[in-house]
């Protein structure tokens, strides 16, 4: 055991050494690693096909059937082109970056519940070849921490790429990106905490297992709107349109990757649409029951000539689809925000109102527990809020009057 | 190893994995790409003329604000996380002094606000 102990990369490879569960780690691996890359050259398909609709125009349509190879004729030109490294730029940094953007974007793919039997009980476990094991590369106790934490090291990609290119364009991009992601940062994760509160706990397939019909997913749950903030946060954080700051072409050529050229820029690419699914899967974890299927009133929705191993999966890919396609769909009809607007929208909106429900939820939560009288309890903490709004406005009204007085222009 | 490091482990070979990747990408395209650099590729892109002054400028202090900002709501969820999750232990107890907790740092997000930290000239 102990020769291969650096071997034992799962749980399943406690006690004995086997090659079945060994196998089965690595083919986990492995198929996740490569449905991780096939599902990023599609995704880029995906988007330039649908806003190729929206727009009124054909789209990609050479490479393969319905320009499906579109990607990976692109990817096969970046190789082909000259590298450039710009004579002002921090050589160690401007290299290293691409990697601190392209490996976290694989890394948060590790805690989400990629399938699994989650009904009757199951709790997402399957039996593959006499090894009970789930459908998800890892399952820490604090999984939802850990893609946080990853979600904020993606921002050293994009900074460093900026910073280090020695070039005024991607180092304003870098800046810009650092301070909305960081904004955005708070308000996802204390939108998080409400699910975690419904849950109960931090770890993704637990979460996943919470939410057995419909009633119980989070969405719900939670009512709607910690999932509302979530969604906008994400985005943000994603530097998706419309809160696309980080490259607006017309200000900024580029953004962060201005200076990059060949492959160092089809990394960022990559990272890019690896980060928009995996985030759109979390999302489908955190508030739309992941794999579990749709179940009303005790029965589930059953996918014909599908065997029930591979449901969730099926079942996760349909919900994934969905938000893939709401982000386009925000990319096609959304305008860019302007950068003070973004930073409003977080700070001075989204950050009080997730804090606000949260505890509002709590609340809530807390008197169902102790069976007080919800009608007591929901007015009273609504008048709480209120009282705080009031106060705050008050406040604002107080200091806007000094203001005036001392002659402060602002 | 722990149980509990060993499910991290997966993790740590999966980045590596994407590690792997991408050197392997950029080992093949530095076989397959033309290298002939010279002065005028490498300058720094400017939208075609010469580049002014210094690349890195100076930019201004409000995003630096702004960081320091995020440190005090991103210390909040650390607090927020573990009661969440045993919330029903606490009972009202822990409910109201979380409530002075998030009330305390909001009036900070205000104060911030009427400094005029949050706006952008």
């Amino acid at each position: 055991m102990s020769a291969v102990s650096f071997l034992a990369i799962d749980p399943l490879l406690e006690g004995d050494f086997l090659w079945t569960p060994l196998l089965i780690v690595l083919v986990k691996v492995l198929v996740v690693f490569v449905v991780g890359l096939v599902a990023t050259m599609l995704m880029v398909w995906f988007e330039r096909k649908a806003i190729a609709g929206m727009q009124n125009r054909v789209g990609p349509n050479k490479a393969g059937p319905f320009g499906l190879l579109q990607t990976l004729a692109d990817g096969i030109k970046l190789f082909f082109k000259e590298d450039l490294l710009p004579e002002r730029a921090d050589k160690f940094v401007f290299r290293l970056a691409p990697y601190l953007s392209f490996v976290p974007a694989f890394l948060a793919f590790a805690i989400i519940p990629l399938g699994g039997d989650f009904r009757d009980g199951n709790g997402g476990l399957v039996t593959w070849f006499g090894q009970t094991t789930r459908v998800q590369l890892a399952d820490p106790p604090v999984g939802v921490l850990f893609a946080l934490a990853i979600s904020s090291i993606a921002v050293y990609g994009i900074m460093l790429a900026g910073w280090s290119s020695g070039s005024k364009y991607p180092l304003l991009g870098s800046v810009r990106a650092s301070a909305q992601m960081v904004s955005y940062e708070a308000s996802l994760g204390l939108s998080l905490a409400a699910v975690i509160l419904v849950c109960g706990t931090l770890s993704t397939s637990g979460i996943v297992n919470a939410q057995s019909s419909l009633g119980s997913w989070n969405l719900v749950a939670t009512g709607v709107v910690p999932f509302l903030i979530f969604l906008v946060s994400a985005t943000a954080e994603l530097n998706r349109p419309p809160f696309d700051l980080v490259e607006a072409e017309q200000e900024l050529v580029g953004g962060f990757n201005t200076e990059y050229s060949s492959i160092r820029f089809a990394l960022f690419f990559l990272a890019e649409f690896m980060n928009t699914i995996t985030m759109s899967a979390l999302i489908v974890t955190l508030f739309f029951g992941g794999p579990q299927p749709i179940t009303i009133g005790g029965t589930s929705l059953d996918i014909p000539l599908v065997p029930n191993g591979l449901e969730g999966t099926v079942w996760l890919l349909l919900k994934v689809l969905v938000f893939l396609y709401i982000y386009v769909w925000f990319r096609g009809t959304l305008p860019r925000f302007r950068y003070d607007q973004l930073m409003d929208l977080g700070w001075k909106f989204l950050i009080p109102a997730s804090l606000g429900w949260f505890m509002l939820l709590a609340g809530q939560r807390l008197a169902d527990d102790r069976e007080w009288d919800q009608w007591i309890v929901m007015p009273l903490s609504l008048a709480v809020i209120t009282l705080a709004f009031a106060m705050m406005q008050l406040a604002f009204r107080a200091s806007d009057r000094n203001r005036e007085a001392e002659g402060v222009q602002f | 190893m722990s149980p509990f490091l060993r499910s991290y482990l997966t993790v740590v070979w999966f980045g590596l994995a994407a590690f792997l990747l991408g050197g392997l990408l950029l080992w093949l395209a530095s076989l397959l790409r033309p290298v002939k650099p010279n002065p005028e590729k490498v300058l720094a892109y400017e939208s075609g003329v010469n580049p002014v002054g210094e690349g890195w400028s100076q930019s201004q202090i409000r995003y630096y604000v702004f960081a320091l900002l995020f440190v005090v709501f991103d210390v909040e969820a650390v607090f927020l996380f573990p009661w969440a999750t045993q919330l029903e232990r606490y009972g009202s107890f822990g409910l109201i002094e979380m409530g002075v907790f998030v009330a305390v740092l909001l009036l900070g997000l205000v104060y911030a606000w009427r400094k005029g930290v949050l706006r952008w000239v």
